[in-house]
């Protein structure tokens, strides 16, 4: 990586949109309508704002803006690379589709605290695209906890004693993981005398062994919760209870996916491939990680609530990238970057329609859905694209991330870890199909008087299941995706 | 020049106006609510002056009265004392102002009283915060400690057997510290700080200077409410008027805090082990353990007053943490935290207190509906409540950042394991907290229109200014704790460790 | 064992104020009834007024008085007891004055609300 960052002010104006929009959706807590518009322009303009700073990411260059000073030496480093560019596209993106998708869903179901819904929905995109910028650990850190903090209203949006519960554990998980992350933040800055992120790791090869150790745990423990990999998942089916475009942009996209996106952070930024291949770490993280996928799996085949057996669904997809992180080599690592965003679109289209059947027939789990696809055609149709891709199956886009990650598999001599792959996919199509073949083939009279939900509902779901298969059938058609994914595996590996 | 005069204006202005207050409020009552807080308002306009002159021009030295020390009374500000006399003069001057409404409502005592105490309270705090010898220190200790004896127990009822427990342990505690200063006499003949700290190294250890450090440190764990010394203050902030506890918890233990430092590093000299007890190690300790056992028990609290009473035992353990520790970015974290502590209880006090007036109790139940009716109120203690639990970017974090970056410098795992850990106790009673006051279901169907207001209850404006103002200052000594740090506190610091 | 006699000895004074701060700590400790407390608070403050005044006196010294007649000669400092002490001493004085002060209006209220002075009563009607 020779490339000398240009200092701009890009990065910091693709973050403002979200924060401005919190205040302004604050102050319009009285005109719904209003609100909502805020939330739309400031999606919009984070999209764009995100999407203009990507072709120069794809290029190899690195644009940063640095702001002021948290403690003497470590700025707040707003840094766009090519890893950064991805996550935070895919999320800008969705936002969009979210926003068009959350007003149809609370004005459908007239949800309550529609403001704090509306308000923190901004903070939390506003720091998951911080998170996906932050050029160094303790800006990663802020801005982490900022989006551990303002997603806590969202889960216990619904303010029943389940739902408090379920604030409680999420809170109890990640705020543990902060302080893991916190604390190896200030362990890296004792031992490497920098947090800054640096393609192939800031630390030092020369550390004691069991110093190292140490910190590798802290940063799993700081980051896999997010990433909600076993046996720090359990929060995430729990959060569920949280209304379903929260489920679907936060759980499915912009809160897990900055665990697993950190997990790559950490592992190709901060501690380096070779330093945890060195270690032995790689592979107990890759066998944690492949545990985490067949486990999740076999327990998506029992749940019978269909937000639930989703949940599981994304901690097993999850798993898969920090696999393919561990793994460390170049497919291996394009694969696990490439499915931050294939798992995204293919997961928040899987959640749209979960969330669109909730609002048209007020039905929660698989076995109630016979026969309800000649109801809900579209949403169905979609839902087995969406479902189909993530098992891995063409044409949506997952299949293409799973292939890489096979054969990052491979590279690496690790046959097993393809063969859990294969697996994976076969448990996944265990859970899809039966849905699938039973919306469909079921009779329709069990469906009773169901039909499509409003527009601004179906339109999102569309949208995705389209953005999907295009990833599938072209996946540098809309963003660069696949450049950026292997530019930085390349980075990262140090190759040119 | 006026402005070489700073050191004794900032304790001679408040007590001046202590004394005159009376005279004016027999007088013209309505005077005195505004003469107070402008009062308080000088006082802190005086210490940002002194502050700006001691980052410009060094540490200050006055005589009082041209005598010279050891001869005559010395008042020293260097960048510690700046700095703490700020956070001390700022806080309460925001505190006489939110007090205004409560004490023309009577629930604070009559104001005449009550505004003459609060300004001599200022006026001793700024003493301890500029006094250059360790007798002045006792006195003007003890005069605030008096002070807040009387506004503890003007709350009348409970208040006063809280009070009369707060007098009986302050006054051991100031009793300790004057029995430390005066072997410290005994041995050097000198209670000028600058002087015992030039003696005391070439005396060397003994078995007097043991005695005197232990009664001195004691003395001043009861005074900052160190565990396992702290059974004077949950009463006392729970049954004092709430105006009072908005007054005196922000800075009472912060002020001892300062003391304790002031001894141990101006004095002292840091020793690592004395006599082979390694003081520093079971003050670091100390704190640990009463950021555990603090934030335990208020985890158990059902009352917020009390909640907060305990947190601010659990708060105090990071600053004698950070002092135990003794290196640079520890003891930078310990003073960050005086203010950022500071501000957050003030702000917790102020909205309990704003509370305690609206719906009519502090019991966690009464918080029901808050976020409804007491929109600001609520969301002020949204950011203190995240300040406390350490969430960048409010100000807490960065204290303990500061406070981690020196246990991990210092080799304490453990210690800095408890660093964060704490931030979790936090977090559990913050979060309990919040959970009454925003997430009580308004009815059965849970689908009213939220937008409806529903009987807005906000407190009136002079108790809402400050509470507003307290969360927008957490908020930006966070976003400018690094300036803080580099331009005020690493000097303090490295001044003490020298 | 007669060394540490002779070392007691020697120390009287302390023992003396050690003695009394423990009478006055165990009152305030062990004593229900809040004035008896009050009065071992007393009885504490005491014990460390004494204690400085111990530290300025010397055998054979005089009052700290130099008459203006006396010569340069005369001044010879083991000849004076220290001033110094005494002087802190009016001042802590004037401090415990205030704390017992303030102590006593407060006990006044609680007789006023409680009609008694027995902790325990209090206790329990709280």
């Amino acid at each position: 990586m020779g490339t000398e960052p240009i200092e701009a002010w890009g990065p910091a104006l693709a973050l403002l949109p979200s924060l401005v929009a919190a205040g302004l959706i604050r102050l319009s807590s009285r005109r719904p309508a209003l609100r909502e518009a805020w939330s739309l322009i400031a999606s919009a303009a984070q999209a764009a704002a995100v999407f203009s700073l990507v072709p120069a990411a794809a290029g190899g260059a690195v644009v940063q803006t640095t702001l002021i000073e948290l403690a003497p030496g470590i700025p707040l480093l707003l840094r766009v690379d090519a890893l950064g560019s991805v996550f935070a596209a895919l999320a800008s993106g969705l936002w969009v589709l979210t926003t068009v998708y959350s007003i149809g869903y609370v004005r459908s179901l007239q949800e309550h605290a529609q403001t704090r819904y509306f308000f923190c929905f901004a903070l939390c995109l506003f720091a998951a695209v911080g998170v996906a910028f932050a050029g160094n650990l303790l800006t990663f850190f802020l801005f982490y906890e900022i989006l551990t903090v303002s997603t806590y209203p969202l889960v216990v949006h619904k303010q029943t004693g389940a739902a408090v519960r379920a604030g409680r554990m999420y809170l109890a998980y990640t705020l543990t993981a902060g302080v893991a992350l916190l604390t190896a933040v200030a362990l890296t800055q004792a031992l490497a005398g920098t947090t800054e992120f640096r393609p192939g790791g800031i630390l030092p090869g020369t550390l004691p062994i069991g110093t190292l150790w140490a910190l590798l745990g802290l940063f799993v423990l700081g980051v896999g919760v997010k990433a909600a990999v076993m046996p720090l998942h359990s929060w995430l089916p729990v959060a569920m209870i949280a209304p379903t475009p929260v489920s679907a942009l936060l759980h499915a996209v912009a809160v897990v996916k900055a665990g697993v996106f950190g997990v790559v952070r950490v592992v190709g930024y901060v501690v380096g491939p070779d330093l945890l291949e060195g270690l032995g770490a790689s592979s107990l993280l890759a066998w944690l990680a492949a545990g985490t996928i067949l486990g999740a799996s076999l327990l998506a085949l029992t749940q019978d609530n269909l937000k639930r057996l989703l949940a599981f669904s994304t901690i097993s997809q999850l798993s898969y990238i920090v696999l393919g992180a561990a793994l460390g080599t170049p497919s291996g690592l394009a694969g696990a970057i490439q499915h931050i965003v294939n798992h995204g679109v293919t997961k928040i289209t899987l959640f749209f329609c979960a969330g669109a059947i909730y609002v048209a027939s007020g039905r929660e789990s698989v076995s109630q859905l016979a026969g309800i696809g000649r109801r809900m055609p579209v949403t169905m149709g979609a839902f087995a694209v969406a479902a189909l891709g993530i098992s891995g199956l063409p044409p949506a886009s997952g299949f293409l991330s799973k292939w890489y990650l096979i054969r990052g598999a491979l590279e690496a001599d690790q046959w097993p870890f393809a063969l859990v792959l294969l697996v994976s996919s076969l448990l996944n199509l265990a859970y899809f199909v039966p849905i699938i073949i039973s919306a469909f083939f079921g009779s329709p009279e069990e469906a009773g008087g169901v039909a499509e939900a409003p527009a601004t509902l179906l339109v999102p779901i569309v949208l995705t299941g389209a953005a999907s298969v295009l990833l599938g059938m072209a996946p540098d058609a809309p963003v660069a995706f696949l450049s950026l994914a292997s530019g930085a595996a390349a980075a990262i590996l140090g190759a040119p | 020049m006026l402005l070489d005069h700073l050191p004794a204006l900032l304790a001679v202005v408040p007590l001046v106006a202590a004394l005159a207050l009376p005279l004016a409020g027999a007088v013209r009552p309505r005077l005195v609510y505004p003469l107070a807080v402008g009062a308080g308002a000088v006082t802190a306009v005086l210490s940002l002056l002194t502050l700006e002159r001691v980052l410009t021009r060094g540490v200050m030295r006055y005589h009082v009265g041209g005598w010279p020390p050891p001869w005559g009374i010395e008042l020293v500000v260097d960048h510690l004392s700046a700095f703490v006399a700020l956070t001390v003069s700022g806080l309460v001057a925001l505190a006489l102002l939110y007090a205004g409404p409560a004490v023309r409502s009577g629930t604070a005592g009559s104001p005449s009283p009550f505004f003459a105490l609060a300004l001599l309270y200022l006026a001793s705090l700024m003493g301890i915060v500029v006094a250059g010898d360790l007798f002045n220190l006792f006195v003007f200790l003890e005069v605030a400690s008096i002070a807040s004896y009387a506004l503890v127990a003007s709350g009348g009822g409970r208040a006063l057997m809280a009070a009369f427990r707060y007098i009986l342990l302050g006054t051991v505690g100031a009793s300790f510290y004057l029995l430390g200063v005066g072997h410290l006499y005994l041995l050097t003949g000198t209670l000028n700080m600058a002087d015992l700290s030039q003696r005391l190294p070439e005396l060397g250890a003994s078995r007097v200077l043991l005695v005197a450090v232990g009664f001195l440190v004691i003395g001043l764990g009861i005074k900052m409410a160190l565990v396992p010394l702290h059974g004077w203050l949950p009463d006392a902030y729970t049954y004092a008027p709430p105006a009072v506890t908005a007054l005196i918890a922000p800075v009472t233990t912060k002020v001892a805090a300062y003391a304790l430092a002031r001894v141990l590093f101006s004095v002292l000299g840091a020793p690592a082990a004395l006599a082979g007890i390694p003081l520093m190690s079971v003050l670091a300790w100390a704190g640990g353990a009463a950021i555990l056992v603090g934030g335990v028990l208020a985890i158990r609290q059902n009352d917020l007053r009390r909640l907060l009473a305990y947190s601010s035992v659990s708060q105090v353990g990071y600053i004698a943490l950070g002092i135990g520790l003794a290196n640079r970015p520890a003891l930078a974290g310990a003073y960050l935290h005086i203010l950022n502590h500071a501000m957050m209880k003030g702000c917790l006090f102020f909205a309990a207190g704003a509370v305690a007036a609206r719906l009519g109790g502090s019991a966690l139940t009464d918080l029901r509906l808050m976020h409804r009716r007491m929109p600001v109120t609520t969301a002020c203690i949204v950011v203190a409540a995240l300040s406390m639990i350490g969430i960048p970017p409010a100000g807490g974090f960065f204290s303990k950042w500061y406070l981690l970056v020196g246990a991990l410098e210092a080799g304490h795992t453990l210690l800095a394991g408890v660093i964060v850990g704490g931030g979790l106790l936090a977090a559990a009673y913050m979060f309990k907290v919040l959970e009454h006051a925003c997430l009580a279901r308004p009815d059965a169907a849970g689908h009213a229109s939220d937008e409806s207001p529903g009987g807005r209850a906000e407190a009136p404006a002079a108790m809402l200014i400050p509470l507003v103002a307290l969360s927008v200052g957490i908020v930006a000594v966070g976003i400018w704790s690094a300036p803080i740090v580099s331009g005020v506190l690493w000097f303090a610091a490295a001044a003490g460790l020298e | 064992m007669t060394e540490f006699l002779a070392y007691a000895v020697e120390r009287y004074t302390y023992w003396a104020y050690v003695a009394l701060m423990l009478i006055g700590f165990y009152a305030m400790i062990a004593h229900g009834n809040l004035l008896k407390k009050l009065i071992g608070m007393n009885i504490f403050q005491t014990a460390i007024i004494l204690f400085f005044l111990s530290i300025s006196a010397k055998r054979g010294a005089t009052l700290p008085i130099i008459p203006p007649e006396a010569g340069e000669l005369v001044v010879a400092p083991p000849h004076f007891m220290n001033p110094l002490p005494h002087a802190l001493m009016l001042t802590a004085i004037v401090v415990m004055v205030g704390t017992l002060g303030v102590a006593l209006a407060v006990l006044i209220k609680i007789h006023r609300t409680y009609r008694t002075f027995e902790e325990d009563v209090i206790l329990r009607q709280t």
